[in-house]
């Protein structure tokens, strides 16, 4: 492994074992200058908007527009939401579209049911408890949970 | 589960029984998935990471899908071990070396790997023997059914599978074939292929991936583009495209052996020489002469050795199965002596076995 440094105009040449430039952390400099990479493309894209943008944050993860910023990686899936506006700018660029013509998850349909379904079954929950409809309740409940645990192992 | 075992063979990646294989190593399916309902692995805590890990172990166990998986909780395994698993590809290097709860489901012929809490929640790998692309992607595609039925992806319509990094947003495919290429290495060849590559943005990186060096004149050539193609596209774009560099390889070759029989005859023979005879190895020293010698194999110029047990010493040399091979740790210095001696002595077994 080698490396050049240019201090004031002088250039120093260094030679590294694996070992050594390991120690000296010189590979995960490396690794951190991709990050920079995709940093500065990201800021290029945002411009003079970074006000506006800085005070934008993920209601689901809480992630602030500028931690996705300085960190290149998304907090949650909601965040592409969330960051719609800065993000379509910087997919087309890394990409060839901003449009997923691919694969869709087969039993994606399924699930969206099952989640609208639990999220009815929640709400109908806590108007019984409101109402003190306890026994009510308590079928909810467990209806709720039988459904929730499906798919796992008994 | 004892990964000691596994030094005792090859992966089926590794045995060269694919089509193309004197060219193509190997032919790679990477799938990039996450969970709808947790945050993305780097903002999760340790709690919701425990939660991920266990869900998902829980889910690959029942799937219905043979051969059965084998799950290896890496949080608790030694770093020699990590780095075995790395050295076998079933495992990134930033999973090996990350914290906190994260594993990996694999099948016992090492073709198809499902790591847990990796940037994403989930990456499902397939590693075919040769050009076998397709092969690949059916069966990462099948698998990626199977755990879907019982997972609730992140997706959305217009983006795809939503992914921590937006470089792998959409598909979330990440398609490469392993290229090994010496003859234009020798010809100083090798930079145009890549620029040709590079404007059809397709990627060229070493043998671990991301920033590693192509030691051993061995290349992963890769899509970049996830969203806006199908996968079928992707797929096609590099398929396209490797029949001619394998084309260009073997033509080098056939100029190699036409006009410069001599210097290449030379080169190999150097290469099986010192192989057979230091006493100090470094593992980037072994893959280059490796490499030479692999070349020599494909050309005839050696017949004391074939390629499926060139492809093991390849392996067998790395650092990490060296030290599992002898059963003991060893630092850099030792492992350079410990690497010559076992080269030395497999190379002699060979020899009296041809």
């Amino acid at each position: 492994m080698h490396l050049t440094e240019i201090v004031n105009g002088k250039k120093k040449e260094k030679h590294f074992c694996q070992e050594c430039a390991e120690k000296q952390e010189l590979l995960k400099q490396q690794e951190l200058n991709l990050t920079a990479i995709l940093q500065s493309v990201i800021g290029q894209h945002v411009g003079g908007q970074t006000d506006e943008l800085s005070r934008l944050t993920c209601p689901s993860c809480g992630i602030k527009y500028m931690e996705f910023k300085a960190a290149g990686r998304c907090g949650c899936p909601h965040d592409y939401q969330v960051f719609r506006e800065p993000l379509l700018p910087l997919l087309e660029r890394i990409h060839r579209g901003v449009k997923h013509v691919g694969k869709v998850p087969p039993h994606a349909l399924k699930h969206a049911a099952l989640h609208t379904e639990l999220r009815d079954l929640r709400q109908q929950l806590r108007t019984a408890v409101e109402r003190e409809a306890y026994e009510e309740a308590a079928r909810l409940r467990d209806l709720i949970r039988q459904k929730e645990h499906a798919d796992e192992p008994e | 589960m004892n990964l000691n075992s596994l030094t005792q063979s090859n992966g089926e990646w590794l045995r060269a029984n694919g089509p193309e294989a004197d060219i193509v190593i190997s032919s790679r399916i990477r799938l990039a998935r996450n969970l709808s309902s947790f945050p993305f692995t780097n903002r999760s805590n340790a709690h919701q990471k425990t939660e991920i890990e266990q869900y998902l172990k829980s889910r690959l166990e029942r799937i219905d899908y043979s051969p059965r998986l084998t799950y290896v909780n890496l949080a608790t395994l030694s770093m020699l071990d990590r780095q075995l698993l790395v050295e076998r590809q079933l495992v990134s290097r930033e999973l090996a070396n990350s914290e906190g709860p994260r594993g990996v489901a694999f099948a016992p012929n090492e073709i198809l790997s499902v790591m847990i809490n990796e940037e994403d929640h989930v990456r499902l790998q397939v590693i075919r023997s040769g050009f076998a692309l397709d092969e690949a992607w059916q069966d990462a595609d099948r698998l990626d059914d199977k755990l879907e039925e019982k997972v609730p992806y992140a997706f959305s319509e217009e983006l795809g599978y939503l992914t921590a990094c937006p470089t792998n947003v959409g598909t979330g495919l990440r398609a490469s074939v392993m290229l090994h290429l010496p003859a234009l290495v020798l010809i100083k060849q090798i930079e145009k292929v890549f620029r040709a590559l590079q404007k059809i943005n397709l990627a060229v990186r070493g043998l671990y991936g991301e920033g590693s060096r192509a030691s051993g004149d061995f290349y992963q050539i890769s899509n970049q583009v996830t969203l806006g193609k199908s996968e079928t596209t992707i797929i096609n774009d590099i398929r396209d495209v490797i029949p001619n560099i394998i084309t260009y390889e073997r033509q080098a070759r056939e100029t190699l052996t036409r006009e410069n029989r001599q210097f290449v005859q030379d080169k190999v023979a150097r290469a099986f020489g010192t192989l057979k005879s230091a006493t100090m190895m470094t593992s980037e020293e072994t893959m280059d002469l490796l490499s030479s010698v692999r070349l020599g194999v494909n050309l005839r110029l050696i017949d004391d050795i074939n390629i499926n047990e060139v492809n093991e010493l390849f392996i067998h040399t790395q650092p990490a199965h060296l030290q599992k091979i002898l059963g003991k740790e060893l630092d850099s210095e030792e492992r350079n002596s410990e690497r010559a001696r076992f080269l030395r002595n497999r190379l002699r077994e060979m020899d009296s076995m041809n």
